[in-house]
């Protein structure tokens, strides 16, 4: 066997995964089938609020094909209630969140009975025969009119809307000083409000759970990003023992944050199956996944920035209504929290303060979502430091280079408390902007400027950073999270010298196959091919804690890593005992033990043999190399880089057009260069797509109108730009690999790069902002002199690309 | 209604409800769950297949409409164990993430490739609008297929990958 020699880490590997992916020998939860399987179709709220004051399913349960029906009431023992791991604070309040409404539905879309059949379609046909009578309750769509004093309420028994009130101050925390005395003392102030919209994960493949009960263990394949949570949480919530349930997450198509969630769906098919002694299946269609899978963002973000007039930013205060929904979903208190720590960004603040309430509203729940707070938090900061250089007359890149965090003084630790490790914004700025002509642009926007050119230039700035490796568990801990953020891994070398390496991470379209079977095969020195990655099902990956937070390469390959050193030790022992001499004599690479100083050799894969055969292994070594790791870091990784967008706008119908991108991410070590630009291309096209295309719109009475995907506008091929990407590398310090993880990074840089463009092209009209997403009606009618800011121009479904469609949003 | 259809090659002949998509005949009585359904308005074009040997959303066909019909599916592309070429060229190029759109998009880029045999960025843009992707952010898609229309010229050699092997 030949050891490989060019290092594997580095290389522009195709992926392992393509081959099933595209010939179509694929297992999406969708395909599979058991024998005997019964299919379930779920009856959900046409409104918003209300009491349920009577169902009557008779008509349904004699419907052709139908098993059997079930109402909230008949499983509310058996479902118990939805988890929800993350009370931000102690006094936090929370309904009950049953799977099947009860006796009330608090959002349009929520499921108030299960129909189990023989065939899919005479499961969703008996849907049309049950009978539910409604008692309207007010609905509560507006964030801020929710926690006025005598608002209606969500959840009655509460008293209040208003879920938790979370709190961080520099000054109380002594990692700064006190905000209202900047703000006190300012030369120049910025206050704005700002909208962040609601958006849907939208990943592609719509979820689907199958629950098996006919076995030892009862199996559920679901189309989820976190297997093992899913089996803790499902045994939680059912009481079904934890070691009898297996959980598998075979083929999963995309999740973004959507499909980090513990459903209703999940529960009823758990429940409903184990009740019937029958497997059953549930694929949603894509409009009750837009509908009723969780939804992301949602707040309304009211900030002041002070400064002095030299441009030194001085203080920052932060007040954030954050949209729970109706109710608290897996995550959903903690994602606003996320972003609590990001708002001061790059910038050296001497004062800050976050608060935000956590506010209950009649919509679906809100969850996480590709960058989940940190997004938000981005796009508020870059924009007042666009809305700072324009008040300042100043350069926004100029500006932001004299507040950010320069290259020599890092480690740094932020106002937040936050220590960056490394990181180098000149760097990946100047490199950015030569790659994006900046000044060339610039000269240009004069010219059309002074010109009066119909079509304007606009230029946008984002230089982000963000928070990953969602991990450290002291730090999750910390702030009330219900879990830790270790990773397990094992390494388990074969007889024939293949390896198989289990992960608890959960790949979902990320490319972990490929990615830790580089790693490995650097580590052991063997061939990439004979490396097989096993995940995303509990029996053979049994531990874990999944994918999202781009935390998978931080913390999930750095586990791998440290099972991989532990299977050499162990391996070493036995090459020493092999060829007689000390375990210090040997040194190990390219896959080989070596006697320092002389040829004799011999390759772990032979030592891998010679532990099978067990006939000669020294004294009260077990016959065995097969190791397993959990990683927990001490710190978070902080990727950042620089974001440039310029676009044309077009002031006579509002029309924007994206022109150039140029982004240059510092990810740290890079393992494989196709899959870290192919994940900053797709983060970039979901920040475009809230920036331009992109928002969750009801009605005035609480109906989701962006419900199909012909009004929830996803960009398809013709919206997006093509992109310039670049990166600069400076290793992390927080793990071994020097890895900092790209999974969100495109999504949570570009959305303010995109809406300052915007802006930018249209300032000189008097517009100092306009509403996600800048859709042509809202651009118009900032250029024309309406109402611009949170408050402003109602929402639109499918606006985005110019529909025509203006059925007006009540929030 | 008793249709019967040839799906990569294969012929079948089966009981239809006359209501019955035909993405639901290929993938629930046929077994081809290789092509798949994103959504319920025929907006996404995962479904993609060559009815015919023009593509189609197979969620906006009824499986009757498709008796005697002809179809291909991506499990019907690869011949003699050798990938399609644009099959190869998705995969050279990184086309693809969690796969979910890659049976559709594929379909859609070979009918695109037989209509315009040299497209620029644009017209593959334009050419695979009724197809939604929600990982790549469609940067590589485009060049999968302007890869593939090289790799298809008469006479040409294959064209190099970006990545270093495959
Ligand atoms: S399933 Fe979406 S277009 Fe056919
Ligand atoms: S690769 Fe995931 S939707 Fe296209």
């Amino acid at each position: 066997m030949t050891a490989t020699v060019e290092p594997e880490v580095g290389k522009a590997r195709l992926r392992k995964e393509d081959a099933r992916l595209i010939t179509g020998r694929t297992r999406w939860t969708d395909n599979l089938t058991v024998p005997g399987l019964l299919h379930l179709a779920f009856l959900r709220s046409p409104v918003a609020h209300a009491r349920i004051t009577a169902i009557d399913v008779e008509a349904a349960r004699r419907k052709p094909g139908v098993i059997a029906v079930f109402t909230g009431r008949d499983l509310a023992e058996a479902q118990g209630s939805l988890p929800c791991a993350w009370p931000v604070t102690a006094d936090q309040k929370a309904p009950p969140a049953p799977s099947l409404a009860v006796d009330q539905v608090n959002f349009a879309g929520e499921a108030v009975a299960v129909v189990v059949a023989r065939g899919k379609a005479q499961a969703h046909d008996a849907l049309e025969a049950i009978d539910v009578d409604y008692e309207d309750l007010p609905v509560v769509l507006d964030l801020a009119a929710a926690v006025a004093d005598g608002a209606d309420l969500v959840h009655p028994d509460l008293g209040t809307n208003k879920s938790a009130h979370w709190v961080f101050d520099s000054a109380e925390a002594g990692t700064g000083s006190d905000v209202e005395q900047a703000i006190a003392e300012a030369e120049v102030l910025v206050e704005r409000t700002y909208r962040q919209q609601r958006l849907i994960p939208a990943f592609m493949e719509p979820r689907s759970v199958l629950v098996d009960p006919t076995g030892e263990q009862t199996t559920v394949w679901s189309a989820t990003q976190i297997p093992h949570i899913l089996r803790l949480m499902l045994a939680l919530t059912t009481g079904t023992p934890e070691h009898k349930l297996r959980v598998i997450a075979p083929d999963v198509g995309g999740g973004f944050g959507g499909k980090l969630q513990v459903t209703p769906e999940e529960v009823v098919a758990l429940v409903v199956a184990t009740r019937l002694g029958k497997p059953v299946k549930w694929t949603e269609s894509r409009s009750e996944s837009l509908l009723s899978a969780h939804h992301g963002r949602d707040q309304l973000q009211k900030l002041t920035l002070a400064a002095r007039r030299d441009g030194t930013v001085t203080g920052l205060k932060v007040e954030l209504l954050a949209d729970m929904g109706a109710y608290l979903r897996l995550v959903t208190p903690g994602v606003p929290i996320l972003g609590a720590f990001m708002f001061n960004a790059i910038y050296k603040f001497p004062a800050y303060r976050f608060e935000c309430t956590n506010v209950f509203t009649t919509k679906t729940p809100t969850d996480a979502y590709r960058g989940a707070g940190r997004p938000e938090a981005t796009c508020a900061i870059e924009r007042l430091m666009d809305e700072l250089a324009a008040e300042l007359g100043r350069d926004p890149i100029e500006l932001r280079e004299q507040n950010w965090i320069k290259h020599d003084e890092f480690p740094f630790t932020t106002v937040c408390g936050l220590e960056y490790d490394t990181g180098n914004y000149e760097a990946a700025t100047a490199k950015a902007k030569e790659m994006f002509g900046y000044d060339q642009l610039r000269a240009e926007q004069r010219e059309r400027r002074e010109r009066g050119d119909t079509v304007q230039l606009g230029i946008g700035t984002s230089t982000f950073t963000e928070m990953c490796g969602l991990a450290p568990s002291r730090v999750l801990g910390s702030l009330s999270y219900g879990a830790g953020g270790w990773e397990h891994a094992a390494v388990r070398m074969l007889p024939s010298g293949k390896v198989e390496v289990v992960t608890g991470s959960s790949a979902h379209g990320q490319g972990h196959e490929t990615a830790w079977s580089q790693i490995v095969a650097d580590q052991l020195g063997v061939p990439f091919e004979d490396i097989e990655v096993l995940h995303g099902d509990t029996q053979s990956s049994p531990r874990g804690l999944d994918t999202y937070g781009s935390r998978s390469l931080t913390v999930g390959a750095m586990a791998v890593l440290k099972a991989g050193e532990k299977v050499i030790r162990k391996a070493r022992r036995i090459a020493a005992h092999m060829m007689e001499c000390a375990e210090d004599d040997l040194e190990f690479t390219a896959g080989k033990f070596t006697v320092k100083g002389t040829e004799r050799a011999t390759a772990i894969t032979d030592v891998a043999l010679a532990v099978f055969a067990a006939h000669d292994l020294p004294d009260g070594v077990e016959p065995s190399l097969d190791s397993e790791a959990t990683f927990d870091p001490d710190n978070f990784s902080f990727p950042h880089g620089t974001h440039l967008c310029a676009v044309d706008v077009d002031t006579e119908t509002g029309f924007v057009k994206i022109r150039k991108y140029v982004c240059v991410d510092d990810v740290g070590v890079v393992v494989n260069p196709i899959i870290v630009e192919g994940q900053v291309h797709g983060g970039l096209a979901q920040g475009l797509a809230q920036a331009l295309y992109e928002e969750a719109v009801h009605d005035e009475s609480g109906t989701l109108t962006t419900g199909t995907l012909a009004d929830y506008l996803i960009p398809s091929a013709v919206d997006l730009p093509h992109f310039d990407t670049d990166r600069t590398e400076t290793p992390a310090t927080s793990n071994q690999l020097g890895v900092k993880g790209v999974g969100e990074a495109g999504t949570i840089a570009s959305t303010p790069a995109v809406v300052n463009a915007v802006v930018d092209a249209v300032r000189h009209f008097g517009v100092n902002d306009i509403q996600m997403p800048c859709t042509p009606m809202r651009v118009w009618t900032a250029i024309n002199g309406g109402p611009t800011d949170a408050g402003g121009l109602g929402t639109e479904a499918g606006g985005g690309l110019g529909s025509i469609d203006t059925s007006g949003g009540a929030a | 209604m008793r249709i019967t259809v040839t799906v990569d090659g294969t012929t079948y002949t089966d009981d239809v409800e006359p209501r019955q998509l035909l993405v639901h005949h290929l993938r629930e009585t046929i077994g081809k769950t290789g092509t798949v359904v994103g959504c319920d308005t025929s907006n996404c074009g995962s479904c993609t297949v060559h009815l015919d040997g023009q593509s189609v959303k197979s969620c906006s066909v009824l499986a009757v409409q498709a008796d005697g019909a002809e179809i291909t599916t991506v499990e019907g592309l690869a011949r003699d164990g050798a990938l399609h070429p644009v099959q190869q060229a998705f995969h050279d190029n990184h086309a693809l993430q969690c796969g979910f759109c890659t049976p559709g998009m594929i379909m859609q880029s070979i009918d695109l490739l037989a209509d315009n045999p040299d497209p620029d960025e644009q017209a593959v843009r334009h050419g695979l609008e009724g197809n939604l992707c929600r990982c790549t952010g469609y940067q590589n898609i485009v060049r999968a297929v302007q890869d593939a229309a090289d790799r298809l010229k008469p006479g040409s050699t294959q064209a190099q990958p970006v990545g270093s092997e495959s």
